[in-house]
């Protein structure tokens, strides 16, 4: 066979199996919101999931629901909140079309994981088809449970290189009925960091904990509470009270503010965008490389992520990554380059390809 | 048996293992309640507990970097002067080492808000079981890459030996509101959480203990629990002050609106600290009534609740053999003590037999056969029934990725496995010297 077939749709669990054992190099693809995950031209076939889609169970009295890969997470998140109910890792690109399986491949939580947790923390079993095209199940449908090896988590972030991701089981949590958020402009990305650290040891049970680097000047520090409306102002009024200064946003402005963050609607076209795990101590540093390059940098979840939008070729950002020892990987932007610097343990991720995809069905972790 | 002084002992003494097919078994505390840490035939046991230095703890970054013999609660008491905690809380967490927790994705009181031990772990170096050291995850709460980190905790020790574990520590919570509710039968209790659950409040802690639970933890403890309740409903809720306190006065209006008959708040931090001293002491207080018994540790959907315990009850009578139940509803991770006494002839088959119909209920109901104890040798038979083949074979390869020889913990876990069965159904000899106590 020399033709290479470049979509394949497919429609259920068993076309998932049948496509991986025609024995194709494969990329399963979602939504394709973040197109710089995909394959470079040529080198796989799409495997377009986009109709293995609907939710499959939804309890809402067991904060559990359990969904085909393809649904897109605005449906899922529309079907939760009629039950009052959220994604509390608040996973970004929903209204551009992500889906369910593509967000847990990319490994992607936003910055509303600062309160209970990422992606991770709410995964609790899935099923995928391997390199073998054998159909596999690791975790449950319960909130609790120790039974077996969680391979789950080896599929969370694995891009679509070690297996194709067909369902997903999630818990879910009751979402606060109201937000607000405190904006402050400290002097410098040293000073808003010395601010974060001051509230990790206070009292505030907070949604969020970002900093958007270069906002015009002074970077910006936003906190966001969430809870009881009858409570929320006078939380907010004790947080302002305690940092001793900010100005509060509340309703839609406060909700545009989140949707654009979520969205990356901050992120100017033609730009490309990369995640990059950071921990507080190594965002000065970082940041100082960035600004000098124009970039656009968001620091979330306590300054545990940094979303990095970037005007230039990842080649410039990789070897900046890489002498700051930093990994990323590639959200939005040209494919070809799915890690940047120096990422995590590649050996180690070897060892799991060779386990599950043996033959190499599915794109390689370099490509 | 090899005591561990050091990372570095541990790492030679896992080649040397691998230059000579030797199986090992890693063990921390050994109160592992499902096999774990038994020994296997002619291999050896390398003891983790000296290895309990706690490297480094970062206040800002809110972690704590540790060796794996370092018990559990000592994370907390390192991390309290700078206002944060360790948050899997085990009721085996005076004695038991993080190096298990990890192993078995070890569980608590207040998982279902919290997660379990795989939420708190960022980063693990290990030695895998051929030898190799590497290092999985990091100190970000994110990370690039499949999430080995995950994968890691709750292998049960069959990947290797974690030699070093970064922890994210959280604050802890300006206040805690304790109510008490009591029920004229278990059902209600059972129902009243479906009902809090789906008020959209978020409790740190949703527990529930039967009539057999109740009575001997207050022979034990004097909770102050009322004796004559079939089931009593205990839930926590904490964070800010503000919030808590006006989530607390409509958590206080639903469990009225459940039917109990009595509701008693805890008034301070002293009436707090009884009401959960009885709760933890309720596991070992039933062990006591009975010479032997058999703990399960299955998990249901939580909306299964009441009918779970309903299916034990009958089980229980037409068995002829008591059943106490104390457990974590909030989460649907059952406890149920099965007491019999094995000097009377045929009774030990028939609780085996009892607490074999119970497991097979949880997972007739859409749960699992284990919350928090992990599978061991104890529940390896059961994996069959919970995964099939296909998922068993793929886990075994997994597995083999990083123990090709099959030697970490030889077989636990995976059905085929010929580890002895466990066979003690007594209290924990570390019960019986009443060093620890168990939820
Ligand atoms: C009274 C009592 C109450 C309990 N309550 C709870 C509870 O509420 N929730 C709960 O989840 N569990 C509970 N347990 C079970 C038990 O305490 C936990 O499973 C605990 O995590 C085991 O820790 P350990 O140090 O004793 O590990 P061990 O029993 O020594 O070992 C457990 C397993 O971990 C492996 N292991 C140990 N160290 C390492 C390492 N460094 N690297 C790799 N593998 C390793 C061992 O090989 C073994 O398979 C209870 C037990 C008792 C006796």
């Amino acid at each position: 066979m020399t033709a290479t077939l470049d979509l394949l749709i497919v429609d259920s669990i068993a076309g998932v199996q049948e496509a991986v054992a025609e024995g194709g190099r494969l990329l399963p693809r979602g939504g394709g919101t973040k197109p710089a995950t995909g394959a470079p031209p040529g080198a796989a076939a799409m495997l377009d999931l986009k109709r293995l889609t609907g939710i499959l169970e939804y309890e809402p009295g067991e904060y559990v629901f359990t969904a085909l890969a393809g649904t897109p997470l605005a449906e899922i998140q529309a079907e939760l909140a009629t039950h009052g109910q959220y994604l509390p890792f608040d996973p970004p690109l929903v209204e551009a079309g992500a889906t369910l399986g593509g967000t847990i491949a990319a490994g992607l939580s936003g910055s509303g994981r600062q309160r209970y947790g990422g992606l991770r923390d709410f995964l609790i079993g899935a099923r995928f088809v391997d390199g073998q095209g054998r159909l596999v199940r690791s975790g449950g449908k319960v909130v609790k449970n120790a039974a077996g090896f969680d391979l789950h988590k080896l599929l969370i972030g694995s891009l679509g290189r070690l297996a194709v991701l067909v369902e997903a089981s999630f818990k879910v949590f009751p979402q606060p009925p109201a937000y607000a958020t405190l904006r402050l402009q400290p002097a410098s990305i040293e000073a808003a960091l010395a601010l974060m650290a001051r509230l990790g040891a206070a009292k505030f049970d907070l949604e969020a904990i970002d900093i958007v680097a270069n906002d015009a000047g002074n970077p910006h520090l936003l906190l966001r509470l969430g809870g009881l409306e009858t409570t929320l102002l006078a939380r907010m009024n004790a947080m302002s009270e305690w940092i001793g200064r900010g100005e509060i946003l509340r309703g839609d402005e406060e909700a545009r503010l989140w949707r654009e963050t979520r969205e990356f609607g901050w992120l100017p076209n033609h730009w490309q965008l990369a995640k990059a795990p950071v921990t507080p101590e190594q965002i000065p540093a970082l940041e100082r490389w960035l600004a000098a390059r124009g970039a656009a940098t968001r620091y979330i979840s306590a300054g545990n992520l940094a979303w990095i939008g970037w005007p230039g070729g990842w080649e410039e950002l990789s070897e900046g990554l890489r002498t700051l020892r930093l990994g990323a990987v590639t959200i939005v932007g040209t494919p070809g380059s799915l890690w940047l610097g120096t990422p995590g343990n590649m050996a180690m991720i070897a060892r799991m390809k060779q386990a599950l995809d043996p033959a190499g069905h599915f794109l390689d972790f370099a490509a | 048996m090899v005591l561990a002084a050091t990372q570095d002992d541990v790492i030679q003494t896992v080649r040397a293992c691998g230059r000579h097919g030797v199986p090992f078994v890693a063990r921390g505390s050994g109160t592992s309640l499902s096999g774990g840490s038994l020994p296997v035939a002619d291999g050896v046991v390398i003891a983790l507990s000296r290895l309990n230095r706690i490297l480094s703890l970062d206040p800002v970054q809110r972690t704590a970097v540790v060796e794996p013999g370092v018990i559990n609660l000592d994370v907390s008491k390192a991390a309290a002067p700078h206002g944060l905690y360790f948050a899997p809380d085990p009721s085996s967490q005076l004695i038991c080492t993080i190096g298990g927790n990890v192993a078995f994705n070890s569980g608590g009181a207040h998982c279902l808000k919290y997660g379990m031990t795989a939420n708190h772990v960022l980063g693990i170096r290990a030695v895998l079981a051929d030898g190799e050291v590497v290092q999985l995850g990091g100190a970000s709460l994110e990370g690039v890459g499949p999430d080995l980190t995950g994968l890691f905790v709750g292998c049960e020790g069959m990947f290797g030996v974690a030699l070093e574990i970064t922890l994210r520590l959280m604050p802890r919570p300006e206040l805690y509101r304790t109510v008490l509710a009591a029920y004229h039968s278990l059902e209600a209790a059972g129902n009243a959480v479906s009902q809090v659950v789906a008020s959209g409040m978020l409790p740190g802690a949703l527990e529930i203990m039967d009539n057999l639970a109740i009575q001997a933890a207050e022979a034990a403890v004097h909770a102050g629990y009322p004796l004559d309740a079939a089931g009593l409903l205990i839930v926590e809720l904490e964070g800010e002050r503000i919030q808590v306190e006006a989530e607390f006065a409509a958590l206080i209006k639903l469990i009225e609106s459940t039917g109990p008959y009595e509701v008693r708040v805890a008034k301070d931090d002293a009436d707090r600290a009884r009401i959960w001293k009885g709760r933890k002491s309720a596991f070992s207080a039933v062990g006591r009534l009975s010479p032997d018994y058999i703990v399960q540790d299955g998990v249901v959907p939580r909306s299964r609740l009441g009918e779970a315990l309903a299916t034990i009850q009958r089980l229980s009578g037409e068995y002829g053999l008591r059943v106490a139940n104390v457990f974590h509803a909030g989460d649907g991770n059952l406890h149920p003590l099965i007491l019999y006494n094995g000097r009377n002839a045929g009774e030990y088959d028939r609780a085996e037999e009892l607490a074999a119909q119970i497991m097979e209920m949880c997972i007739r109901l859409g749960g699992s056969i284990t919350g928090e104890h992990g599978v061991g040798v104890e529940k390896r038979r059961y994996m069959p029934v919970l995964f099939s083949p296909v998922d068993l074979e793929v886990m075994a390869e997994v597995r083999r990725a990083m123990d090709p020889d099959e030697l970490a913990n030889r077989g636990k876990v995976l059905p085929a496995g010929d580890a002895p069965s466990l066979a003690s159904h007594q209290p924990h000899p570390l019960e019986k010297a009443g060093i620890i106590t168990r939820e």
